[in-house]
């Protein structure tokens, strides 16, 4: 199994609400909210951590879940995300250092 | 001033100033419209009439120029001057109004929103929703101690730690122009109509994707829209949001402190 990295799209507004993660795709204004998970794994797409050090980390570690289940959920949620071009996966570790998870005013 | 081409026949609006046109100030924000032909410039001070004030220095100013069924409106952000070209009818002002204060507003945090508001107690409350969702039926039902800011688009600034609502023009059914006042704002509610009436909380999450859908929002500048969508998640943090669902007679606003 070939390891994915995961990076957050430049093009979005990010930001926490109501202990939600709200983001907006700047492209076309399309709102997305994330699950608690979701947010763990969205704060952690740095481009460079691999997706199963990610789910290791901040999936099993944290919300208690198996990890060939966690893994699987996670790449089908990466694999959404990427579809709506708010996240981008690699083959390789991505080399530009990417924008915070968490923009500020 | 005023030249007095509009006084002679709109006793009550219209002042006229030396370029020949009408300075109409939005939410604190002077916006000049020059035109050349005087019947248009007449027609615009009775359009917005309480909303006229040739004593400010404009913000920004566009030059319109009357051509019939065609219209476009060029803007240079930095020069914050522009022109019109559109027929010899005010409402089309509106349109363009309505998008430079947006833009306007972004930049600074606030925006305007569909939604109607009003007055009371020297505190403001927005009644935000869709088309069909209740403004024009919750502001024809303010009580006489309660005054209409719009039944259309609100106009919401960002003061401080806190907002003000403002009047606007901007009427839906109604059909009558907002009071131009300001006040500091209290609380918005997502209008829904039901069978009784009763205040429901709403999660900030929903609060704010509920709000942004309600939103005026023009640009297709990617920094533009990431101001207004944190300019909401700002807003929604601060100021308390709750939905409103109302039978459409006088008990509605009870529930308005």
């Amino acid at each position: 199994m070939s390891e994915k990295y995961i990076s957050r799209s430049n093009s979005v507004a990010a930001r926490v609400l109501g202990g939600e993660m709200m983001i907006m795709s700047a492209a076309d204004s399309t709102l997305f909210t994330l699950s608690e998970v979701g947010t763990a794994i969205w704060e952690a797409a740095d481009g460079r951590t691999p997706l199963s050090e990610i789910v290791q980390r901040h999936v099993c570690a944290e919300f208690d879940v198996p990890a060939e289940d966690a893994y699987r959920d996670a790449e089908t949620f990466v694999e959404e995300l990427a579809g709506q071009g708010i996240l981008s996966i690699s083959d390789e570790p991505v080399a530009d250092p990417d924008p915070p998870a968490r923009e500020g005013l | 001033m005023a030249t007095g081409i509009s006084a002679s026949r709109f006793a009550t609006a219209a002042p006229i100033n030396r370029q020949l046109g009408v300075t109409v100030e939005i939410g604190g924000i002077p916006i000049l419209l020059e035109s050349d032909d005087a019947d248009f410039c007449a027609l615009l001070g009775q359009r917005y009439a309480g909303f006229v004030n040739p004593s400010a220095a404009p913000t920004c100013q566009f030059e319109i120029h009357l051509h019939p069924a065609v219209q476009s409106a060029p803007q240079d952000a930095r020069s914050r001057r522009g022109w019109v070209r559109q027929s010899a009818n005010p409402y089309s002002i509106d349109a363009m109004l309505r998008i430079v204060h947006s833009l306007v507003l972004a930049e600074e945090g606030g925006f305007l929103v569909h939604a109607a508001s009003g007055v009371r107690n020297g505190r403001a409350f927005v009644f935000a929703g869709i088309s069909g969702a209740g403004k024009t039926t919750i502001a024809r039902l303010a009580p006489p101690d309660a005054t209409v800011l719009t039944d259309e688009i609100s106009y919401i600034r960002k003061s401080g730690n806190g907002y003000h609502a403002y009047g606007t023009p901007f009427a839906g059914e109604l059909a009558r122009v907002g009071a131009n006042l300001m006040a500091p704002l209290e609380a918005l509610y997502l209008l829904d109509k039901g069978p009784d009436n009763r205040i429901e909380p709403v999660a900030e999450p929903l609060a704010a994707s509920a709000l942004l859908r309600n939103v005026l929002f023009f640009a297709h500048d990617p920094k533009l829209v990431k101001r207004v969508f944190e300019s909401v998640i700002e807003f929604v943090s601060s100021v308390p949001v709750a939905q409103l669902i109302f039978t459409p007679d006088e008990r509605a606003w009870e529930l308005i402190p």
